[in-house]
């Protein structure tokens, strides 16, 4: 603390820029994977709840394996698995994915909240930080340059992603899911695999984003550890116009706009503590107005979605 | 579209014809017939094929399903104490379910319930320390309704920027219940704290005598009687006014309450509006009946219950109030299951997704468990 008050401003915008990059992953990871999910033609929304879930597998495996990778492999089962129930049930004739969407953030978050009581009290092992601030003496620098690996792992796939969208034949089959349920029928292929598929792989990816939340600084888990951060991503796809790449740019200004609380903080300014922590919540009821319209479908919104309807 | 249209249009309000039939009583007292009652056989069905889930994913962890339901039972509506502790829970889970029944009578799927109880106890809250002067029956009326305006305001602002810049009302909905809790921690670390507590953060208290007492005879306030007027009061509303009617017009085919010249935005506002405001004041009574300020204690999840309750009764208000009875069990027995099993309180939550779950997969039935239809 007493090397980042040396920095004085630059250190509060320094904060926000550290804090940035630390808070947009899971934005990130979930936003990526509800790409997916939505250009397949269908929304879940209940990623807050496997957001919460893959935080707290990580977190437990993490903690009583030893070893954080395999807590990511856990969060990503746990996503998956969610993903499944979500698809499996949207499946059935005349069922709402909103609204199952909405049962699973309570269930996901139900669960969590039911194995996770026994992890709250401990400590358990972190992923390794990537240090991009080796050219730095000041520790405050090196510290908030300790990048989170799984930031990573996001960035590149969203490009890939973006890529695979665009160039591949899976890319394409599941954009025409998600543009015209005819068309995917007409080519001899299931819409509801399709869409079983990119919801499963969605909830996987989403899944990674808990582990991000658990397994990273501060790295315990509480039940508090998200407060709406997988619902806001979903908000951020809109923003983005499904496209990953968006997404990732988008991750970044929320997890600057989530950072701006903290960073005032720690050069000492308390008033309107929690209206700052309502930031990012605000942002993204302003984006959501700025970037909708009531008139015309948005442009790179799938046909089939119900959310754009 | 123009009132030209309005003659042509395929769907119109009867305007001679009154809407209310002169045999409402026999309306009342009739069984209701085979398709209204197969949307309650299936939320029931799905009720208890979650119970049986339920029992299996608490036999996982060792614990005897016949005990775990005679738990349920006990800790819900056993003894006298559990039935009032139910009917406390159940009041406001009945009002909150209706933040989402009423405007999905127009389409809409707003789950902000949570967000509109905390702004209707704010809003009780300083109704009640700005009129600290007015007698009681007058002053408690005050703290309801602006709790009541509160929660209808913030609700109706979602149904706003729906029909005014196409933003889905889910999401924002959702929004709005972070940013109300956000509202709601700040005014209480400082504005309108009050300092004498020490060992929790909480606002003004509003005067004594405007708390809402008990129901005589039992230990439980009279929220749960105003939940079941207000319900009732709905049903009548929904089904025997011109607005009720246009309601669900909106609701069915916005194509068809264009065609017919429905002032659909002032329609949807006004059902976001009236969805809100049973929330509000939901919050307001907690406030009025249960706390006396405004705290964290107003953001225990009845708001997401509710949303569970709205599914369940699909939309019909009467049926709210037993689905909202049976979730207060629920919610009620959540301690009992606690100490007995030694299970974290989340089980409550767990049984609720599996029951949301459940209900929404029984949709699949809808129309298909008594095929015999009278008429299509």
């Amino acid at each position: 603390m007493t090397a980042a008050s040396e920095l004085g401003w630059w250190g509060v915008l320094f904060a926000i820029f550290a804090g940035a990059i630390r808070i947009s992953t899971p934005y990130l990871l979930v936003s990526v994977g509800e790409t997916i999910t939505e250009k397949s033609g269908r929304t879940n929304l209940g990623l807050e709840g496997t957001l919460v879930l893959g935080a707290m597998c990580a977190f437990a495996t993490s903690y009583l394996t030893g070893s954080p990778w395999l807590g990511v492999v856990a969060a990503g089962v746990a996503g998956a698995s969610l993903g499944l129930v979500h698809a499996l049930i949207c499946n059935l004739p005349r069922v709402n994915d909103i609204a199952v969407g909405i049962a699973l953030f309570l269930l996901g978050v139900g669960l969590a909240f039911y194995f996770g009581k026994p992890f709250i009290e401990p400590r358990g092992t972190m992923l390794p930080g990537i240090g991009f601030g080796f050219w730095s003496s000041n520790p405050a620098i090196r510290s908030g340059l300790e990048v989170n690996p799984l930031f990573i792992l996001g960035l590149f796939l969203a490009v890939f992603l973006q890529w695979a969208l665009v160039h591949t034949r899976w890319g394409l089959l599941l954009r025409m899911a998600g543009e015209s349920e005819d068309a995917a029928r007409a080519v001899g292929r299931s819409v509801q695999s399709i869409r079983t598929y990119a919801t499963v792989f969605g909830g996987f990816i989403s899944g990674l984003g808990g582990a991000s939340l658990s397994l990273f600084y501060p790295g315990n888990w509480n039940e508090g550890l998200s407060s709406g951060q997988g619902l806001m991503a979903i908000a951020l796809v809109i923003f983005a116009r499904w496209n990953p790449i968006r997404c990732f740019y988008a991750s970044l200004l929320f997890g600057g706009a989530s950072a701006i609380g903290p960073a005032l903080q720690s050069v000492g300014i308390n008033q309107g503590y929690y209206l700052f922590n309502a930031a990012p919540y605000v942002l993204t009821l302003l984006l959501l107005i700025y970037s909708s319209s009531a008139s015309y479908r948005l442009a790179g919104a799938p046909s089939e979605l119900s959310l754009s309807r | 579209m123009s009132a030209s249209q309005e003659s042509r249009s395929p769907v119109r309000i009867p305007e001679s014809e009154p809407r209310i039939p002169p045999d409402i009583a026999r309306r009342f007292l009739t069984l209701p017939s085979r398709e209204r009652l197969e949307p309650f056989i299936l939320s029931l069905g799905a009720l208890i094929v979650a119970m049986l889930l339920f029992g299996a994913f608490m036999a996982l962890q060792g614990i005897h399903p016949l005990d775990l339901y005679r738990a349920l039972y006990v800790g819900s509506f056993g003894t006298r104490i559990s039935i009032e502790n139910s009917l406390t829970f159940a009041a406001p889970i009945l009002l909150a379910a209706l933040c989402t029944l009423i405007p999905a009578r127009v389409g809409l799927l707003v789950i902000g319930g949570e967000g509109a109880i905390v702004l209707g106890g704010l809003g009780a809250v300083l109704a009640g320390t700005a009129a600290s002067g007015a007698p009681a029956l007058l002053g408690t009326t005050l703290c309801l309704t602006a709790g009541a305006i509160c929660g209808g305001a913030w609700i109706a602002f979602a149904g706003a920027l729906k029909r005014g810049r196409g933003v889905n009302e889910t999401i924002s909905t959702l929004l709005l219940n972070y940013i109300a809790i956000a509202i709601l921690n700040h005014l209480i670390s400082g504005p309108i704290r009050d300092f004498s507590q020490t060992l929790k953060a909480q606002s003004w208290s509003i005067p004594s005598q405007f708390m809402l007492g008990n129901i005589p005879g039992w230990s439980v306030h009279w929220g749960i009687v105003i939940g079941v007027i207000v319900c009732v009061g709905l049903h009548i509303f929904l089904r025997y006014t011109t607005f009720g009617f246009s309601m669900d017009i909106v609701g069915g085919n916005n194509r068809a309450a264009q065609m017919s010249g429905l002032p659909i935005t002032a329609i949807v506002v006004v059902s976001c509006f009236l969805g809100g405001a049973a929330a509000g004041l939901a919050g307001a009574i907690e406030v009025v009946a249960v706390h006396g300020a405004a705290s964290e204690s107003l953001v225990v999840g009845f708001g997401y219950t509710g949303i569970l309750v709205a599914f369940l009764s699909r939309q019909k208000p009467l049926a709210v109030i037993l689905f909202a009875l049976l979730m207060g069990g629920i919610a009620a027995s959540g301690g009992l299951l606690q100490r007995r099993f030694d299970v974290p309180y989340a089980a409550t939550a767990v049984l609720q997704g599996i029951i949301f779950l459940c209900v929404l997969a029984s949709n699949a039935l809808n129309g298909r468990l008594l095929p015999e239809r009278k008429s299509p």
